[in-house]
């Protein structure tokens, strides 16, 4: 009981502060579910469902009633908790201190009924809310797992519909779908039904079925096993090919600035995610990319002027040397000392490259333009619409080299670093070699990502590369899954394409980026997609049952 | 007659020679000239109280400390030169302090890596066939985690992961401590039974009394220096060393 209540005061919390930075009301101007739900009133639900389900999970005694019960108090309070905003508002202006406290709010708070009816609208809202949360957290297993995925997707689609409306009406048969689907604002009240009943059909129908088809693939014999498993492959590739041509230009900027992400993640996860070195400055890397790229490319500067492709060689080359340069000095520290070490060495080439000293080489704070595209056999990597598969390109190399890495003898050195370095020392592994290897290795890829960043903008100016994108890729790694490859590509499409998709919402982006992390920590500290090691950490019990496969057969090399 | 002018030298090498050791710790004088050599097949054991030198020593050896002065000779070849990860690829081989195996590999994860110097895979596996025969506890659980082993199974795994890199030299370095006094004698055990497979052993021990059960010969060290040295039977005899570390009056 004391447990709902806490947990209700803090859900209500949340939703005033919600109200009175003004997110609701931004939230509201787009609607899920046309005429019927916005992304505001959304956005409160959730918090109500949450804390109801969150009230349910803790009750102690495991009676359905008492469950109901404390769900029902948890989601009454915080509708309390909101109804005690409006009427406060209505009888005190907090416009002087809340500037979004606006009567619009109120109307929104109390759905457009006044404040008497709204108040208890309000508080039947939220009591609701934490019955159905509670409902929800006694129904069986299944149950909740196709609710959660199919709600889920309906509101999915309802927030990221400014991006499946534009690509669905790009092709012919699918813009029927659009019509049927989307309003000009929010989806049509039978779009949203079908997408739930679908998804939650699809859901089921795997859920019955899955197992089988899973054991009749295993079964089947190994030729026509991998023949399905290639053309599963080359689907996939197929689908990464037309991609750009099917999304069109702004979704394909997306894709880029993702992709550039992804090859930085991949560099960084092998200096933070294998060897377990925390790599603050690795900007730094990614930064003596674009600028060797823009040296060696640019005509204005006249240095050398010689094409992309002819550069890029130096630039991987420049890129690890300066791994090593960094990774010298640095060899003894560990832990937060190396972190600051290396937050420094960050701030020093972005310093550098602004210089005055320096400007008649790097441009000072004017940068460097004019630096050319690349093009192979008279395509040219133009727009991010050509781009996108030069760093398509990238990522897939990397990808490979990652993979090959971590299955090695290195990569094995470097897991053995990871989880102990003096006893990875006793092992026989010379600790000198393989931490340079790591640094050389994550620098390399971080400047393939800066000469594509380079011809990407034509242009490199030093307030690109601030350690703001240092922390963003380790965030990216750490919130996709410490050493994870598909946990990269996971973390960057949520930390950094997600942001991009909601443009509109730019005010509340950081907000919504610090809340997120500081969930993620909580909730799944594991990482969207982790690796096998950390995954056993998290969930050991979980593990014990199935099969933990002995992955690392030991390489000769 | 050639060969009457052959000099055969009759006095047998010992398999690892320490001499006139001196390591300090900035300006601690940590070690100061501490002897001794251990013979082929051989446990030695180097008792004393905390801070006597003893882990000091056994750092030195591996490689993690370097000596201001001295020598290290593993079968007359001197290793003070080498790196502590060459000094594994040498044959001797740590099982550190504080068992410190991998808590998030497997056990078997955790002895393959402790067979990194070994490039020839079918020697890894028979190397892996030979612990899990000495440890058949380590079979039964070699896909369970590290960490959720118990103690005396870390301490196992600790062992097996050394003894995977085929050492010539085994350092243990206080294998007993921190385990319930049960498994100290099966830690014991195993000792006897790697002795009895041939295995080289340095063992440093606080609990001087096991140790010199299992042991052959023993070093006494006292604030750096050796104090006293005589096989095994008859340091427990000795009155000094039964008051000072087997507790008795």
């Amino acid at each position: 009981m004391k447990q709902a209540i806490k947990i209700g005061l803090i859900g209500g919390v949340v939703e005033i502060l919600l109200s009175l930075i003004g997110m609701v009301e931004a939230f509201s101007q787009r609607d899920i579910i046309a005429h019927v739900i916005s992304m505001g009133h959304t956005l409160l639900i959730i918090v109500a469902l949450f804390m109801g389900y969150l009230a349910a999970k803790r009750t102690p005694g495991k009676g359905s009633l008492w469950v109901l019960a404390n769900s029902f108090l948890s989601g009454l309070i915080v509708g309390g908790l909101v109804s005690l905003l409006v009427i406060v508002g209505s009888l005190i202006d907090l416009r002087k201190v809340f500037v979004n406290a606006m009567p619009v709010l109120y109307e929104l708070l109390t759905f457009k009924q006044g404040t008497q009816i709204g108040v208890f609208l309000l508080l039947g809202a939220g009591a609701l809310s934490g019955v159905l949360a509670g409902l929800f957290f006694l129904s069986p297993k299944l149950l909740r797992r196709v609710l959660l995925i199919s709600l889920g997707s309906v509101v999915g689609a309802g927030v990221l519909q400014d991006l499946l409306r534009p690509t669905f009406s790009l092709w012919g048969p699918l813009a029927i779908i659009n019509e049927w689907l989307f309003t000009a604002n929010g989806l049509t009240i039978q779009g949203a039904i079908g997408l739930f009943v679908l998804i939650a059909a699809l859901l089921l129908f795997w859920s019955r079925k899955g197992s089988v088809i899973q054991t009749g693939f295993r079964q089947l014999p190994p030729a026509p096993q991998r023949i399905l498993k290639m053309s599963g492959i080359l689907i996939l590739v197929f689908i990464l090919l037309i991609l750009p041509q099917v999304l069109g230009l702004f979704l394909s900027e997306v894709f880029t600035i993702v992709g550039l992400y992804v090859l930085l993640g991949l560099g960084l996860n092998i200096v933070v995610g294998y060897a377990g070195l925390l790599d603050l400055g690795y900007v730094a890397f990614f930064a003596i990319g674009s600028y060797t790229t823009a040296v060696l490319t640019s005509p204005e500067l006249g240095f050398f002027s010689l094409s992309f492709w002819e550069a890029l060689p130096f630039v991987i080359v420049m890129g690890v040397f300066s791994g090593v340069l960094l990774g010298t000095p640095v060899l003894k520290m560990r832990g937060d000392y190396l972190a600051i070490a290396t937050l420094g060495f960050g701030e020093i080439i972005r310093i550098l490259v602004l210089s005055d000293f320096l400007r008649p080489w790097l441009g000072g704070a004017q940068g460097i333009g004019k630096i050319p595209k690349a093009s192979i056999a008279g395509f040219e990597f133009a727009g991010p619409q050509q781009i996108y598969y030069l760093i398509l390109a990238g990522c897939l190399l990397v990808i490979f080299i990652s993979l090959r890495l971590r299955d090695s003898r290195l990569g094995r050195a470097w897991m053995a670093m990871r989880e102990d370095e003096d006893v990875a020392q006793a092992m026989g592994i010379n600790l000198v070699a393989t931490k340079l290897l790591a640094f050389a290795t994550g620098a390399g890829f971080s400047a393939l990502s800066g000469a594509i960043f380079a011809t990407k903008l034509s242009s490199v100016y030093p307030h690109s590369f601030n350690v703001m994108i240092s922390i963003n890729i380790v965030c990216v790694i750490i919130v996709g899954g410490m050493g994870s490859i598909p946990g990269v590509i996971v973390g960057a499409a949520a930390l950094v394409g997600l942001p991009e998709l909601l443009r509109e919402f730019a005010e509340y982006r950081l907000f919504v980026y610090g809340a997120a992390l500081v969930a993620m920590m909580l909730l799944r500290p594991e990482g969207l997609w982790p690796e096998a090691v950390h995954r056993r950490e998290f969930h050991e019990e979980e593990e014990k049952e199935a099969e933990s496969k002995s992955s690392l057969e030991l390489k000769s090399g | 007659m050639p060969y009457a002018l052959c000099v055969v030298k009759v006095e047998v090498m010992a398999l690892l020679e320490i001499e006139n050791i001196h390591t300090y710790y900035g300006h601690i004088h940590a070690l100061k000239g501490v002897s001794f050599d251990v013979n082929r097949g051989e446990i030695v054991t180097l008792i004393g109280a905390n801070g006597a030198g003893k882990s000091t020593m056994l750092k030195t050896t591996s490689g993690l400390l370097r000596p201001r002065q001295g020598s290290i000779r593993l079968e007359g070849e001197d290793l003070t030169r080498y790196r502590p990860h060459e000094v594994v690829a040498k044959g001797v081989v740590q099982v550190p302090e504080g068992r410190r195996i991998f808590g998030r590999l497997t056990v078997k994860e955790n002895l393959e890596m402790g067979a990194f110097t070994i490039n020839d895979q079918r020697l890894v596996e028979s190397n892996l066939e030979r612990v899990f025969n000495l440890f058949p506890r380590l079979r039964e659980r070699q896909k369970q985690v590290g960490g959720t082993l118990s103690g005396g199974e870390q301490q196992m795994l600790a062992t097996g992961r050394a003894l995977m890199a085929n050492p010539s030299v085994l350092l243990m370095d206080e294998p007993s401590m921190g385990l319930a006094p049960v498994l100290v004698d099966i830690i014991f055990d195993t000792i006897r039974q790697l002795h009895a497979d041939g295995t080289t052993i340095l063992l440093v021990e606080q609990n001087a009394r096991m140790a010199l059960q299992v042991a052959s010969r023993g070093y006494v060290l006292q604030t750096g220096a050796i104090l006293l040295s005589d096989n095994a039977e008859n340091l427990r005899r000795n009155e000094m060393v039964r008051k000072a570390y087997l507790g008795e009056s």
